[in-house]
């Protein structure tokens, strides 16, 4: 009863989720400007929360806190901006300095790209909004860079399993352990979901959805620190496709059920209408909420537990604190292994029902 | 203020909608041990639904 736990699990989170991001309100005021991720009292939890949620555009995996020297590596940044530009964003010295690229100067400020002049210097209004431009920003980013790496692994491991069915009908090696997932896609939740019929026809699609969630929450779990499900605009892209499959693969008696409920009588039709109309939109936007809440609650639970090694460190010492904040964190990230498997079981197991629901032969009464 | 206490009823909801889930499918798994992979499946589908209104109101609320 795993599973069970991990429902009531995420209650625990809700208030969590809520609480962490309370406290980035408050913070972002006096956030500073080039925080680099470091914490070394609890004035400065909520920025460090803030920044590891947040994309970057460079891969920093750590900074020598004495040396001030940066571990890290650069990830290319592509603009188009009178132009396409191109550079690395070791140009931009982790947000301190000011990049030139054909003429114009950037400008890292609050983990976006201003245009800005030679000094970096960054205008405002009276309402503390930025005035400078933005350029249209097609740069490789962290969270880009981890995409590409889980199709890259995708691609790798699919292709190993494609190629094992040619030499015999069983599988050997790291294909051995793919088969059973792809089985279990196909016959727990494709085909009751969709039906005998037509669940083919839609396979890839909730394989590439099931590997590819739970290939990026994974690598959240990593070192690394990507957090790219745990970012709307990917979640919400995601369940744009699921929208759009089921809209354009619904057949006639979808579109009845909404627009003229069979049935019922004719004022409870006309009820119905905007009811089911919304219902058509919030299926995809909660299956954008429920991926992106969950990863985004797991990692501010996981960092406010790390941060209690620096809270506690005063009543504690700091040997207690950190053996104390270790402890805790390792059981969140055992808790985190499963949420990143159930999350991407959800995408898939509702995205199939979606589907199913689109493309039901429904009796005629 | 108000926000810190609507996310309370929210999860005082949540929490109860949850628990009723739970122990249904619970006393259902009890009773018939043989469909139990079936119930929990349904279990995990409403109760990720209940997630995503809670979450909703949640970000909704903030």
């Amino acid at each position: 009863m795993i599973l069970l736990r991990m429902l009531n699990k995420s209650i625990f989170l809700l208030t969590l989720f809520f609480a962490g991001n309370l406290f980035t309100v408050s913070a972002n005021e006096n956030e500073k400007q080039s925080y680099d991720g470091q914490i070394n009292d609890p004035e400065e939890i909520q920025a460090y929360i803030q920044y590891h949620l947040k994309d970057s555009y460079d891969f920093t995996l750590f900074k020598d806190g004495k040396t001030g020297k940066y571990y890290s590596f650069p990830l290319p940044v592509i603009l188009w901006d009178e132009g396409l530009k191109v550079f690395m964003s070791s140009k931009f010295k982790h947000g301190k300095a000011v990049a030139e690229s054909g003429g114009n100067h950037y400008k890292i400020y609050k983990s976006k790209i201003y245009r800005t002049d030679a000094q970096g210097t960054i205008l405002y209004d009276e309402n503390g909004k930025v005035q400078n431009s933005r350029p249209f920003d097609m740069s490789i980013t962290k969270s880009v860079f981890g995409t590409l790496l889980a199709g890259l692994i995708m691609f790798l491991m699919f292709t190993s399993l494609a190629r094992g069915y040619k030499k015999g009908p069983i599988p050997t090696g790291l294909a051995r352990a793919l088969e059973p997932l792809v089985i279990y896609v196909r016959d727990e939740i494709a085909r009751p979901n969709i039906g005998e019929k037509k669940y083919r026809n839609y396979m890839s699609f909730l394989l590439t959805v099931f590997f590819l969630i739970w290939i990026l929450n994974l690598l959240g779990l990593t070192p690394l620190g990507f957090n790219v499900t745990g970012n709307i605009a990917v979640t919400a892209c995601l369940a744009l496709f699921t929208f759009f499959i089921v809209q354009f693969t619904a057949n006639k008696d979808y579109w009845k059920h909404i627009f003229w409920m069979p049935g019922v009588p004719v004022p409870m039709k006309i009820l119905l209408m905007p009811i089911e109309i919304l219902g058509m939109f919030t299926k995809p936007f909660s299956l954008m909420l429920r991926l992106f809440a969950n990863i985004t609650a797991g990692n501010v639970v996981l960092m406010s537990l790390i941060a209690l090694a620096i809270v506690l460190k005063v009543a504690f010492g700091p040997v207690m604190s950190t053996g104390l904040s270790l402890l805790l964190s390792t059981f969140i990230m055992i808790i985190k292994v499963l949420v990143a498997f159930l999350q991407a079981y959800i995408f898939t197991m509702l995205s199939a029902l979606f589907i199913g629901l689109g493309v039901a032969e429904h009796e005629h009464h | 203020m108000y926000n810190l206490i609507g996310a309370g009823l929210i999860v005082i909801g949540g929490g109860i909608g949850l628990g009723m889930i739970g122990s249904k499918a619970m006393e259902a798994i009890a009773r018939q041990p043989e469909a139990a992979g079936k119930i929990q499946t349904a279990m995990i589908i409403i109760g990720a639904l209940l997630e995503g209104l809670a979450f909703g109101a949640l970000i909704l609320g903030k």
